[in-house]
């Protein structure tokens, strides 16, 4: 019967961890940071025979290193916060929206299609609140529709959401063909009159942008911690069974919070087209309503962490483009680089939660009595 | 007697929990051993190193003699040790024998008609009433236990582990059960039983081990052991078990149920047109094995479960003339209309309470709405939580700490705290005491006699029968979804209540306990 038994202990175990405190999590995180930057170093030495920390200089030169740069980083930052913003109530009600994507460019096209069309026949004022509301509504009706097949005949809202990305994708694919016409070589909508686009402010269009996504986060926190829907959202998120007892009406909150996230992000699209691109393509949303989901989950949906976060894959982001243009490397290496950092910082979230007790730290007193 | 299992010097931690200090006991052949303890004493952890699903962070396991290192429950199977665990580990849509053969060695060439026939011979060895074509989802629980038990002889153990083996069965089930039990012993077998029901303790075992906040007390012969001793080494303290009965005093009608039919999402009928009264100013108990029907019966008043027509629920105001229909209206309207219903529900963090929030956001589960505008008050809510957690000494670090961090009897004192709060006129309970210490228990039982003597009309679902013929005025026997009984608490017997509990057939496949 005992034949394979060996008298070993494990080689590691894993233990969960109990009230980790805020100071272990920021030493994690730091540590991992550490581990991806010497990996990275070893990878660049290896493979490129480049000096890494050249390379490291060129990343934080190329995303800091003058006032434009900056300004570019932060401009990319509001554009991936705010879907980040739109994503938090949805994923918080643990509902999940794959179709940001979808969302934002759906809006993004009704705001271009009104630019177009009555851009030069209403006073701007009138325009950009017709731009609004059309990326708002239709951005809302993108996540209705899954929303509402959700909550009343419980289809999965992931397949739901996720195919509605590429109904849009290919509508949006099907209008820019259409309006190749009216656009200019850079593919920029009403370039002669500029109807539609944000005016500057403090030197930049996309200035707007910042401010609202600024605004935004204080609202969209504000939203889910201190008001009634905010504590709907929790409860439901949390327990469908819980929030019936309570007599919340689950399918109402449902909808409403996807119709909610859907408009958000109708409104991204808007931003985008008016306050940065000028222009609507199958890449404006440029996966933003993608990587904002993993903004969204690693905040755990705290719209100030949010920032912290979008400002960490921004830099990535921006600093491996920098690299491969500065040292002539294709583009998988520098996505190479910043892929092992973000899967570092990923993967601390598990070295928070538990701890690994490798062979011999048992204590020994035992089998020696 | 050979010893079969040697415990020395097992601690165990979960970050800063302790489940099991210094624990140092031993376990011979052939006997049958109950490990007595109240939850969270560490019974369960203490087994579950033995069965290779837990690894201790320090001390010494001894298998017959031998130092062993049990890393998997493969290893402990190679041992000779077997567990059946509270929860089944089977797969629903397997037959009995496609179950048993899961998991068994890739060395041996996967035969079901040979794992047939070797498990045929067990249960014809001890007895067992098992289909083994059977598919596990149409099983009812006990039988569900007696494929689990199999299951483990089949891979030959010499020590078997039960964890709460009677905690879903009846009275007649479990005696069953025991007979098997003593059956298996006679072959020299060591069985370790994982309890916290005194009186089978001391109808089937031979020695007692009882764990105290996860360090041993000691261990007894049963023989020389009483319900109050074993308490008195469980608890630390002298115990009164008496529960109070005050007699009621006004026979007032509070609820009226007529015809209640309730059809499942599988079209399964879990309720067939049940009827009966509750008064206030007395505890209705609902006895019943889990699963036939007691957790619709309490949805259904509470307005979280749609009911035939022909059904319905008459609620009877203080003061008032006339009734009000129940049936039809959401929890939120029955609220709306002045109906103070309070419910208690079985699942505590998946319904009754929301795990991630703290104490005051939980006391405003039902009263969310009444901030103003848009905006949250979280005043009132607060002083609840603090008037709660005073009154019921609640053991918490502050209220602001989530109570799926506290401790089972900590979390129900949340819930039955808030729902006293709302001075209710019909308070239902589904298995208020479940999983909870006996001191704990004995609180609660004397918050709902409060209750009763205020004149509120109680409706108390529970599982053990000792405390129903104690605790209630009158006891409905529910099952299958049909009333089979309605017994006054003082003049009944446990015998009376069990037969009634399976008195129409029973629906297999249950699985909502």
């Amino acid at each position: 019967m005992n034949k394979q038994i060996t008298a070993q202990e494990p080689l590691f175990r894993m233990v969960k961890r109990d009230n980790v405190k805020k100071g272990t999590k920021v030493l994690t995180v730091a540590a991992a940071i550490l581990a991806a930057l010497v990996v990275d170093a070893v990878f660049i030495f290896l493979v490129t025979g480049l000096n890494p920390f050249s390379v490291y200089g060129v990343m934080l030169r190329g995303t800091f290193g003058n006032k434009m740069r900056l300004s570019w980083a932060v401009r990319d930052l509001a554009s991936l916060l705010l879907v980040g913003i739109a994503l938090a109530p949805v994923f918080k009600m643990k509902f999940w929206n794959i179709g940001a994507e979808g969302q934002i460019l759906i809006g993004g096209l009704a705001a271009a299609l009104v630019m177009v069309f009555v851009g030069d026949k209403v006073p701007s004022g009138v325009l950009f609140l017709v731009m609004f509301l059309a990326s708002v509504l239709s951005g809302a009706l993108w996540a209705f529709l899954p929303g509402f097949f959700k909550a009343y005949w419980k289809t999965n809202e992931t397949l739901f959401t996720l195919m509605m990305n590429y109904v849009s994708i290919s509508i949006v694919a099907c209008v820019t063909n259409i309006l190749r016409g009216r656009a200019s070589s850079l593919g920029k909508l009403n370039m002669k009159t500029k109807a539609g686009w944000f005016p500057e402010f403090l030197g930049q269009r996309y200035n707007i942008n910042i401010l609202i996504a600024l605004i935004l986060t204080f609202a969209m926190f504000f939203y889910l911690k201190y008001t009634k829907h905010g504590y709907e959202i929790s409860v439901v998120g949390e327990s469908e069974n819980t929030a019936r007892y309570a007599g919340i009406n689950v399918k109402k909150v449902i909808i409403r919070t996807m119709v909610l996230s859907g408009a958000l992000c109708g409104l991204c699209g808007f931003l985008i087209v008016s306050g940065r691109d000028q222009s609507i393509s199958v890449s404006t949303a440029g996966g933003r309503g993608f990587t904002a989901i993993i903004v969204a989950w690693l905040a755990k949906f705290n719209t100030f962490t949010m920032v912290l976060i979008s400002f960490l894959l921004i830099f990535l982001e921006r600093g491996a483009g920098e690299i491969s243009s500065a040292f002539g490397l294709n583009d998988y290496v520098a996505d190479i680089i910043s892929g092992v950092i973000l899967f570092f910082i990923l993967g601390s979230d598990f070295f928070v939660n538990y701890k690994l007790i490798f062979r011999g730290k048992k204590a020994k007193e035992v089998q020696e009595s | 007697m050979e010893c079969a299992i040697q415990f020395k010097n097992i601690t165990k931690t979960f970050g800063q929990v302790v489940a099991n200090k210094d624990v140092s006991m031993e376990v011979y052949h052939g006997e049958i051993l109950s490990v007595l303890g109240e939850n969270g004493s560490g019974k369960t952890t203490l087994m579950n190193m033995l069965a290779g699903i837990y690894y201790q962070d320090s001390g010494q396991i001894f298998v017959n003699g031998k130092a062993v290192e049990i890393r998997s429950p493969k290893d402990a199977f190679a041992l000779g040790i077997g567990m059946v665990h509270q929860h089944f580990k089977l797969v629903d849509v397997f037959t009995a024998a496609e179950n048993i053969a899961l998991g068994l060695d890739k060395s041996e060439h996967f035969d079901l008609k040979k794992v047939k026939e070797q498990a045929r011979a067990i249960c014809d060895q001890y007895h067992f009433e098992l289909d083994l074509d059977q598919k596990v989802y149409t099983m009812s629980v006990s039988q569900k236990q007696t494929l689990e038990i199999v299951k483990v002889l089949y891979r030959k153990v010499d020590i078997l582990i039960l964890d709460e083996p009677t905690a879903v069965l009846t009275p007649q089930e479990t005696e069953k059960l025991f007979e098997v039990i003593r059956n298996m012993q006679k072959n020299g077998k060591a069985i370790i039983i994982i309890t916290h029901k005194l009186q089978e303790v001391l109808s089937v075992s031979d020695r007692v081990a009882i764990l105290r906040k996860g360090e041993y007390v000691g261990a007894v012969a049963t023989k020389e052991a009483s319900v109050q001793s074993l308490t008195e080494m469980m608890v630390g303290k002298k115990v009164d078990l008496n529960i109070e009965r005050p007699e009621p005093k006004n026979r007032i009608k509070r609820l009226d149920v007529k015809n209640l039919t309730v059809i499942n999402s599988d079209g399964i009928k879990v309720l067939d047109s049940v009827s009966f009264d509750a008064f206030e100013g007395e505890i209705l108990g609902i006895a019943g094995v889990s699963g036939n029907g007691q957790k619709e019966l309490l949805e259904a008043i509470a307005g979280l479960q749609a009911a035939e027509k022909g059904s319905s629920v008459q609620f009877f105001a203080p003061f008032k003339m006339y009734s009000v229909e129940l049936l039809g209206k959401t929890p939120k309207e029955i609220r709306e209309a002045g109906i103070h219903l309070s419910f208690v529900p079985e699942d505590r963090l998946g319904m009754g309470l929301v795990g991630s929030m703290d104490m005051t956001g939980n006391m405003m589960l039902k009263s969310y709405e009444k901030g103003k505008f848009f905006l949250l008050d979280r005043k009132s809510p607060k002083q609840l939580a603090e008037q709660v957690k005073d009154t019921l000494e609640v053991v918490t670090p502050g209220i602001s700490t989530p109570v799926s961090r506290l401790s089972g009897g900590n979390v129900q004192k949340v819930l039955v705290g808030r729902e006293i709060a709302e001075s209710p006129i019909v308070l239902m309970t589904a298995y208020a005491v479940r999983g909870l210490d006996i001191n704990t228990s004995y609180t609660i039982y004397h918050l709902l006699n409060e209750q009763k003597k205020k004149g509120v009309a109680v409706i108390y679902v529970g599982e053990d029968l000792d405390v129903l013929l104690e605790l209630c005025d009158r006891i409905l026997v529910l099952c299958g979804g049909r009333v089979t009984g309605l017994v006054d608490g003082r003049t009944t017997t446990k015998e009376e209540v069990g037969r009634l509990m399976t008195a129409a057939p029973m629906r297999g496949g249950d699985s909502d306990e």
